[in-house]
């Protein structure tokens, strides 16, 4: 029997698991500096 | 980048001490932070090209020894994430440095999907060539339990309505846990284990052809660039969530 569904199952929940987490934590990051940054121009003087 | 509140004959030398201001860091990790993702895409790119489609097959193994190029640099950056995350527990409690609690809080959850993904490769490539799932011999237990002290570090983070007290409390987790880590590199010399010896020694030459060796240091390389960018994206967050946690706050 070949092993080659191991291997790709290996690298495809390594994959997925990976870019999930860099994902959230990619947009976490976009969401915080975009909230930041409605703050300091709701806190400027006018 | 100078401070000006420096002598002017350092203002333009670089300090390490600096990177504990919040601020600094946070400038500083946005500026290195595209070098770090290109270089951490580019060893990637080039070490699984290579272990995949260039490098021979094992002769034992066949080609199952391709998992080999993402499960021993996971396991690696198991031990040495967790490792990181005790550097910090102890600049948290002995120097109470601003930026310690923010890095292990952020290390904790990406040391915990690389522990759990060096397992589930682990046992990936166990199926077939061991006919087995899982055993409980000694390497493959003890990196279960680095598995247990990530989880556990998480949730004590999250277990008290005093925040500072999390912080305590999986810092201590933090260093009881670091002596899982030599159990991890020495248990395959202290027990009989299932799981091979180790490969690489500082007292002998390898027993890994080179043809395997270089493809797996450049995935070695590219998953540990990997795990820095992400740790300094997630830090970077976790600044300026605090930042707007004052901003509100003094409204």
């Amino acid at each position: 029997m070949t092993h080659l569904p191991y291997l790709i199952a290996a690298y495809g929940i390594t994959i997925i698991a990976l870019g999930t987490i860099s994902l959230h934590s990619w947009t976490r990051l976009k969401q915080v500096q975009k909230k930041l940054s409605q703050l300091q121009n709701n806190n400027k003087p006018s | 980048m100078t401070d000006t509140s420096l002598p002017p004959q350092q203002q333009s030398r670089f300090n390490i001490h600096r990177l504990a201001n919040p601020g600094f860091f946070l400038r500083f990790a946005t500026i290195i932070q595209p070098w770090i993702n290109v270089s951490a895409a580019l060893c990637l790119v080039i070490g699984l090209v290579w272990g995949l489609f260039y490098s021979p097959a094992d002769w034992q193994q066949g080609d199952s020894v391709r998992i080999m190029y993402i499960h021993v640099p996971m396991a690696i950056l198991a031990s040495g994430g967790y490792f990181a995350l005790a550097v910090c527990a102890l600049c948290s409690l002995i120097w109470k440095h601003p930026l310690a609690d923010l890095a292990a809080e952020e290390i904790g959850p990406v040391g915990a999907v690389i522990t759990a993904l060096c397992l589930i490769t682990g046992s990936l490539w166990g199926k077939p060539m061991w006919g087995t799932w899982w055993v409980w011999d000694a390497r493959l237990t003890s990196v279960l339990v680095l598995f247990f002290l990530y989880l556990g570090h998480i949730t004590l983070l999250h277990a008290f309505d005093d925040q500072q007290k999390g912080y305590k409390a999986a810092a201590i987790l933090a260093l009881v846990g670091v002596f899982d880590l030599p159990i991890i590199k020495f248990s395959v010399n202290w027990w009989n284990t299932l799981h091979q010896p180790s490969t690489f020694s500082l007292t002998h030459a390898p027993s890994m052809s080179f043809s395997m060796m270089w493809p797996l240091f450049f995935c070695f390389a590219g998953l540990a660039l990997g795990f820095i960018a992400l740790v300094c994206i997630r830090l970077r967050t976790a600044i300026l969530e605090r930042q707007i946690r004052h901003i509100l706050l003094n409204e």
